[in-house]
């Protein structure tokens, strides 16, 4: 039971990140209708900066705000320099470039910041609390992450539902020539969406770092398992995300807590070849037709 | 010259080798009804899309009230007071019937401004007002059209461009729909530029007509007169 209890908690923790992983997966398909395979990247470079910035002698939070400012610019920065010229052509081409654009990146950081691991700072303790005597896996750090996530994830709704701006972002990613004939400035919006997509990226890969071990290439499981739940969620679903990436923390942390560590991996690979065959639209796609 | 005078002039568009306008020269005027006739491929939907940006022309002026807007952006030519209804797919499904239409007040308005505009769209098309909260998917192809009027409406526009808003719906609707727009010219002054295939009906609300063929103007006249030559109607407008 203790165990259980543990296995689950963990999940949840993880899942949060997947989520919020997932969530700028999302955000990119739908806007642009592209895969940013480079978003672990990126987060990885934001988090490069905020340690950065820690190291310097700055505090966490400090380097939080960096993290997520240099996300959004990143995001920015991208869409008009390097996605926007191939939009229009061949998805293979956007495909390429983000795949590029991922091995640049991680190239780049290694040269500027160094391959070998480097510890980041976690803002909360580490130690799990202790219930009736036991000590379980569950950690002030652990509901700073969750918070930090749901907190996002409000706000990106409340954006997304209740302002003009969120409205004109979601009626440019649904349908670009309309919006122009409303009057939406829709090249404005998808830049904007980068962006955003791109700081929740960056938020992801800070909230994975905290308290852990950072080296160019440790956002690349978090992509595998970000993608295989924004595939679950149906990859045009933000709600979809959020419970795909919650799904995939938990059950994989099943299979780690269960089954040995070393098959984290290979269930994920597992689940995602599940649901391309058993549900391909994923839960919470609206319509298969839809689909690409 | 009074708001909302739309000139065009030695307009000309090609998608490739392929002449889709050949220099047409039409000018709609306020508190007016132009329709634009034609067959398939006649070069009316290009003309629309030509006037507001979709497509660049190859050459020509698109003048409103002597404003050159032939090359700005569409998001800026719908910003100077040009409302384009496209045919069909105008309505973005995914978005609620009541966001649709907040879409097409937000060039400009205040919140004051769209709330009685909201209001005045629900009453004048009493199905949207039923399903203002539901995603747009659900309307039928009548409730569609009073959809992406509504939403023109909304933006406040000087020209109205419409694209075969009669498409696929029953005659009883096409009735009323053009029963609103007449109404709606007569009362606010807009200025509708309409193009549709379904002659009779369009010319029977229009005060002026203009007959495109091959992407050339083949015959204007006022709209009565049109009707009433059988010549031009056997050969050009199929009724």
């Amino acid at each position: 039971m203790q165990q259980f209890l543990n296995v689950t908690l963990t999940g949840l923790g993880q899942g949060a990140v997947y989520a919020a992983f997932a969530l700028a997966l999302v955000l990119i398909w739908r806007s642009t209708r592209v895969v940013n395979f480079a978003q672990g990247a990126m987060a990885m470079f934001t988090t490069y900066l905020a340690l950065t910035v820690i190291e310097g002698g700055q505090s966490y939070w400090v380097g939080l705000v960096v993290a997520l400012v240099a996300g959004l610019v990143l995001g920015a920065v991208i869409e008009r320099l390097v996605i926007r010229p191939v939009e229009g052509g061949p998805e293979l081409n956007a495909v390429i470039v983000t795949l590029g654009l991922f091995v640049a990146l991680q190239a780049l950081a290694a040269i500027l910041f160094g391959s070998t691991f480097r510890s980041f700072p976690a803002p909360f303790d580490l130690r799990g609390f202790t219930v009736g005597g036991v000590n379980i896996a569950f950690t002030p750090n652990s509901i700073y992450i969750i918070v930090a996530v749901v907190v996002v994830m409000l706000a990106l709704v409340a954006l997304f539902r209740f302002t003009d701006l969120g409205l004109k972002m979601r009626a440019a990613a649904f349908s670009q020539e309309v919006s122009r004939l409303l009057g939406v400035p829709v090249g404005r919006m998808l830049t904007l969406g980068w962006a955003l997509a791109a700081g929740v990226g960056s938020l992801s890969g800070l909230l994975i770092a905290g308290g852990s071990l950072v080296f160019p290439a440790y956002m690349d499981a978090v992509i595998v398992y970000g993608f295989v739940a924004a595939v679950l969620g149906g990859l045009d679903s933000p709600a979809g995300a959020v419970v795909g990436g919650l799904t995939i923390g938990l059950l994989l942390s099943y299979v780690s807590g269960y089954l040995g560590s070393e098959l984290v991996a290979l269930a994920a690979l597992a689940i995602l070849v599940a649901v391309l065959l058993v549900r391909p639209q994923g839960l919470f796609a609206r319509t298969a037709a839809r689909r690409v | 010259m009074s708001a909302g005078t739309l000139e065009i002039s030695g307009l000309t568009t090609s998608y490739g080798p392929v002449t889709a306008l050949d220099t047409v020269d039409i000018t709609a005027e306020r508190g007016q009804v132009t329709a634009v006739l034609g067959a398939n491929g006649a070069g009316k939907s290009t003309l629309l899309r030509t006037i507001s940006g979709l497509v660049r022309p190859a050459a020509g002026q698109v003048l409103l009230d002597g404003t050159d807007l032939t090359h700005a952006p569409a998001e800026a030519i719908a910003r100077a007071g040009i409302a384009h209804v496209p045919e069909g797919r105008g309505v973005i499904t995914e978005l609620t019937v009541e966001e649709n239409l907040r879409l097409g007040a937000m060039l400009g308005a205040s919140r004051r401004r769209t709330e009685r505009g909201l209001a005045q769209v629900y009453e004048m098309f009493p199905p949207l007002a039923q399903r203002r909260r539901h995603d747009a998917h659900v309307l039928s192809g009548g409730e569609r059209q009073m959809l992406v009027i509504g939403r023109a409406l909304l933006s406040g526009p000087d020209v109205l461009l419409l694209d075969e808003p009669s498409l696929g719906l029953a005659p009883r609707i096409v009735a009323q729909i053009f029963g609103l727009l007449r109404d709606l010219v007569d009362s606010d002054g807009v200025t509708v530029l309409l193009v549709e295939q379904n002659a009779r009906s369009a010319l029977s609300i229009a005060d002026v007509g203009v007959v495109l063929n091959l992407g050339r103007v083949v015959a204007r006249d006022a709209a009565a007169a049109l009707a009433a030559d059988d010549g031009l109607r056997h050969a050009y407008l199929g009724f």
